[in-house]
């Protein structure tokens, strides 16, 4: 099985500004129905905007072409570790578009879009349960801005207790690249500690590092090696005995629904993937959603407006809707203010589009469902490493969560890189792996296969890197150099740092 | 339904080939106490039920096709062309992740440099980034790039108070653990004079929005060469669809241009997912923040495009990154780039025009009605406030039950001074009679309302 993009890309597609031709348009806009008024002085004016003018036929071939570049999961396997590439289900799309939800305006009255506080309220209530915690906040866009949201709450939470000098935040050597960067962000001290050789953090470097200046500790669990920590209850006790906080990093909460809580197991406050792991799609980057839940204590930090039920005939309630007309027992959805929250971190209320398309998905599911795709990914986890361990070395041989990192060294072509392992999947037909991350495993292959991904793809995604290990020894130019067939070959990355261009400037 | 493929035949010969009996034996190291908790959730449905659900909730809310709404305030109801939905719904966009592998993205990373290029001729800047959560958020990051540009050693940042409330809240937010001197909004009525006479040699940025929040455009003539003079940075919060008729930002000096984009291509989505812009100069954009994409060759020497300046990021740089942006909006930025490629040149400003125009209009049989005044000095675009003869809440009641209008935004809501004070927004959607009607409400309601 190989790619063939050869057909459907003979060329390179211009950019649109080159296939622009001075009077064409895409669009139609309503006369003027009303009178002129006087425009601002000319000074005031711009005179020169260079936007491209183009058919919407040129428009339309124009992205369509785009598209056809780029690789997709609705195009084919896409194991890229810690992103859970799954399976975006179309239902979701159909659910967001609906225009009672799109084409609402976050300044309504709470009493005009009580259909969309009712989502937000269950979704946050199905989140806590999922996630065993008090509270949650949907706020967040993404998951690094879930990770800021939760390191703010920690912050703000020791400075209420009027321990301000908790200033410094432990990472794992393992962890994602945004959790230091959250930490410097919010104005912390990031302090690093080392995995043992299980790939567990090592508990004498931690303990070494715990103190009264510990605002607490940023956990992802089960682990980037796809390793659940073995000695959690203890890692989590210590940090909690030295006064300091727990916070858990959701982005692989995919190997975690139905199988434990974090919040059973000791999380403060943790930040949820829901395009990752509740199937919303990644857009090329986005838009995400970083739900964060916290527990008891961390909840009245959480950023708002969030939710709430209330009645309407309580003093509280300022929904908006006429007293005199509603029972005196009627409840209604409104947005409050947590206590002492640490404010908003984006206009409005969160990634409203992102919401629907979550909730529905959770709620298709319910709590079997959720359970068996945690199951799931598991299985075909560890089902792909017992088919990829022969081939290429393992970080961890233990049990794996819902990740595995492989080597990507074969010890006889020691010239072969990962990244030419990764290149050459593509000509497999296949997305490559997660590449050298984790930081700490050399030449690391990152596998994330996610739950929805049958065996058939598994196996012959095991084959492709038995080729490849194979044509390492026979053939590693072949390697070297690919990818083969996408469309475009290797780039050359150096050059676009040293000599950046960052618009189109003129052909 | 889960989308899981597995027969159960196939768990039987994986779990065989894995070596363990059943699936629970894959989690001995979850802690007993906590494996395998109760989840109370609500029965599965199948998806014929759940759009059923939806359906009927989405039904519960008002929706502006139905409702004719006057609000702004930094969401707007513009029209979306056709084409960005298809556009956006192609799966080899939307379901692509970031585009880490390149020979294999260039699709996105494409659509993204074109967005990059589109936003730099909107703005008048060097470099555009692809992109932040929201306007608020790419404007508190662009404090936070001022901070940077000063390397730290500058904590003061003044604010226009006439940015949008909750983009200071979101500044306010993010940087509370940086002992910032966050001035210069306190009170509305501060001139741009106020404001600079704030500038001080620990001042790393000053911030201004125009359109402001109450729609006026500010004179930023001069501006930039006030706030240089004192080495800080101008950061102006811009309305996208404004710069098809406004002069940009960067002809008038201004370091960093940000806003919310979400008026070209995005809906209004109760909020989001929205896409903040954001535009700097060449000389800075090593300090900036998210993701760039630059072009480059590949090894045939055939133009391709690359995520650049990655060294910048947190998957390489970690606790010293500029930021920890990571997912951001870039689906939202291609529905941007595709609905402004569709308006081109000459679209841009018409549709700029169609809302002045269709504002002023408003504005002008608003200003003659008895009881109302509207705030008419200085220059406006899209939005203009109002003072009413009763609370704003009052008067939108009134709207909605007798006349089935959303009426305008609450001023009251963040300036306590403001009572009585309505922002209304008119955008290319609002046909005249929609205008006529709402006079014709606000004139029944300073009848009928009381004060």
């Amino acid at each position: 099985m190989k790619a063939d993009f050869g057909v459907r890309c003979a060329g390179a597609e211009p950019v649109i500004y080159e296939l622009s031709k001075a009077g064409r348009i895409a669009t139609t806009l309503p006369a003027l129905d009303v009178p002129k008024a006087d425009l601002p002085p000319a000074a005031w004016l711009r005179d020169e905007l260079d936007l491209p003018e183009v058919s919407e036929l040129d428009l339309m071939r124009h992205y369509v072409r785009l598209s056809q570049l780029n690789w997709a999961i609705d195009v084919g396997f896409y194991p890229l570790g810690s992103c859970t590439m799954k399976y975006n289900p179309k239902v979701n799309e159909a659910a967001a578009r609906l225009p009672g939800f799109a084409a609402t305006h976050p300044y309504q009255d709470p009493h005009i879009v009580q259909g969309n506080l009712m989502l937000m309220y269950t979704l946050q209530d199905m989140l806590k349960e999922v996630g065993g915690f008090a509270g949650v906040t949907l706020q967040p866009a993404a998951g690094a801005h879930g990770e800021l949201t939760g390191v703010l709450i920690m912050r703000a939470y020791h400075v209420d207790r009027g321990e301000p000098q908790r200033t410094r935040v432990i990472v794992p050597d393992s962890a994602h690249g945004t959790n230091p960067a959250t930490t410097s962000m919010a104005g912390m001290e990031v302090i690093e500690v080392p995995s043992d050789v299980r790939g567990n953090i090592d508990l004498e470097a931690l303990e070494a590092v715990c103190g009264e200046t510990v605002c607490g500790l940023m956990l992802t669990n089960p682990n980037t090696l796809g390793l659940f920590e073995e000695q959690l209850v203890e890692v989590i006790g210590r940090i909690h005995a030295c006064g300091g906080l727990v916070y858990g990093d959701g982005a692989n909460f995919n190997a975690l629904m139905g199988i434990a809580k974090p919040g059973d197991l000791g999380f403060d406050v943790m930040h949820f993937n829901l395009h990752k792991t509740f199937s919303t799609p990644h857009g090329g980057g986005g838009p995400g959603a970083g739900a964060v839940g916290a527990s008891e204590a961390l909840a009245p930090f959480l950023p708002g407006p969030i939710v709430q039920l209330c009645r309407c005939g309580d003093a509280a309630c300022d929904c908006g809707c006429d007293r005199e007309e509603v029972e005196e027992d009627a409840l209604c959805f409104h947005l409050v203010m947590p206590e002492k929250s640490i404010g908003r971190v984006k206009a409005f209320y969160g990634n409203f589009g992102v919401l629907v398309r979550a909730y529905t998905y959770i709620r298709m599911l319910g709590a079997p469902g959720l359970r068996e795709v945690s199951e799931m990914a598991v299985l075909n986890a560890n089902y792909l490493k017992s088919q990829v361990r022969d081939i290429f070395a393992i970080s961890h041989e233990r049990t794996h969560m819902h990740e595995f990192v492989a080597k990507g060294i074969v010890p006889e072509a020691p010239d072969v890189h990962a990244l030419d392992i990764a290149k050459r999947l593509i000509d497999y037909g296949f997305h490559p792996p997660t590449n050298y991350f984790p930081l700490i495993v050399p030449e690391a292959l990152m596998i994330e296969p996610t739950e929805t991904e049958s065996r058939e793809t598994l196996d012959a995604f095991a084959d492709a890197l038995r080729s490849i290990r194979d044509e390492a020894l026979t053939d590693p130019e072949v390697l070297h150099e690919a990818p083969h067939s996408a469309p475009v070959r290797r780039l050359d990355e150096v050059r676009a740092a040293r000599q950046p261009i960052f618009r189109w400037q003129g052909e | 339904m889960t989308y899981v493929p597995h027969t159960d035949a196939d768990r039987a010969e994986m779990l065989a080939a894995i070596g363990v009996e059943r699936v629970e034996d894959l989690f001995h190291d979850v802690p007993t106490a906590c494996r395998f908790p109760e989840l109370k959730l609500p029965e599965p449905l199948s998806e014929m039920e759940i759009m059923a659900e939806l359906q009927a909730m989405s039904e519960e809310n008002l929706d502006v096709n139905h409702f004719t709404s006057f609000l702004g305030a930094g969401a707007y109801n513009h029209y979306v062309p056709r084409i960005v939905d298809h556009v956006i719904s192609r799966s080899e966009f939307y379901t692509a992740y970031t585009p880490y592998q390149p020979e294999i993205s260039q699709g996105t990373l494409q659509s993204i440099f074109e967005y990059q290029s589109m936003i730099c001729a909107l703005t008048g800047m060097e470099v555009a980034n692809a992109s932040h959560y929201d306007g608020a958020t790419s404007t508190a990051e662009a404090v936070i790039m001022a901070l940077n540009v000063a390397r730290g050693k500058r904590k003061r940042v003044i604010l226009s108070p006439l940015i949008h409330p909750e983009y200071r809240a979101v500044i306010r937010t993010y940087t509370q653990g940086m002992g910032l001197d966050i001035v210069g909004d306190d009170d509305p009525a501060s001139t741009m004079d106020d404001l600079t006479a704030l500038l001080d040699d620990n001042t790393a940025c000053l911030i201004v929005q125009s359109p402001n929040f109450f729609g006026q455009i500010e004179d930023l003539a001069g501006l930039a060469d006030r706030v240089h003079a004192a080495r800080a940075m101008l950061v102006v919060v811009a309305d996208p669809i404004s710069l098809g008729l406004l002069k940009p930002p960067g002809d008038h000096g201004a370091d960093i241009v940000v806003g919310e984009g979400q008026a070209l291509g995005n809906g209004l989505n109760f909020g989001g997912p929205y896409l903040g812009f954001f535009a700097c100069r060449e000389k800075d954009v090593r300090k900036s923040a998210g993701r760039l994409v630059g072009q480059t060759v590949d090894a045939e020497g055939r133009r391709g495009f690359v995520l650049t300046l990655s060294t910048r990021e947190q998957h390489i740089r970690r606790e010293r990154a500029t930021s920890n942006i990571c997912t951001n909006q870039a689906l939202c930025a291609l529905a941007t780039a595709v609905h402004l490629a569709a308006l081109g040149k000459t679209g841009l400003r018409k549709l700029a025009e169609l809302c002045y125009h269709k504002a002023h209009y408003a504005a002008n049989r608003i200003a003659a009605l008895d009881g109302y005044q509207v705030a008419m000095e200085g220059l406006f675009f899209k939005e203009f406030v109002v003072r009413c003869p009763a609370p704003v809440k009052a008067i939108n009641d009134f709207l909605l039950e007798e006349w089935g209008i959303i009426g305008g935004y609450d001023l009251a809501r963040d300036y306590p001074g403001l009572q009585n004070h309505m922002l209304l927004c008119v955008t290319e959607v609002i046909r005249r009679e929609e205008i006529d009607a709402l006079v014709e409400a606000l004139a029944e309601a300073a009848r009928e309302v009381t004060p």
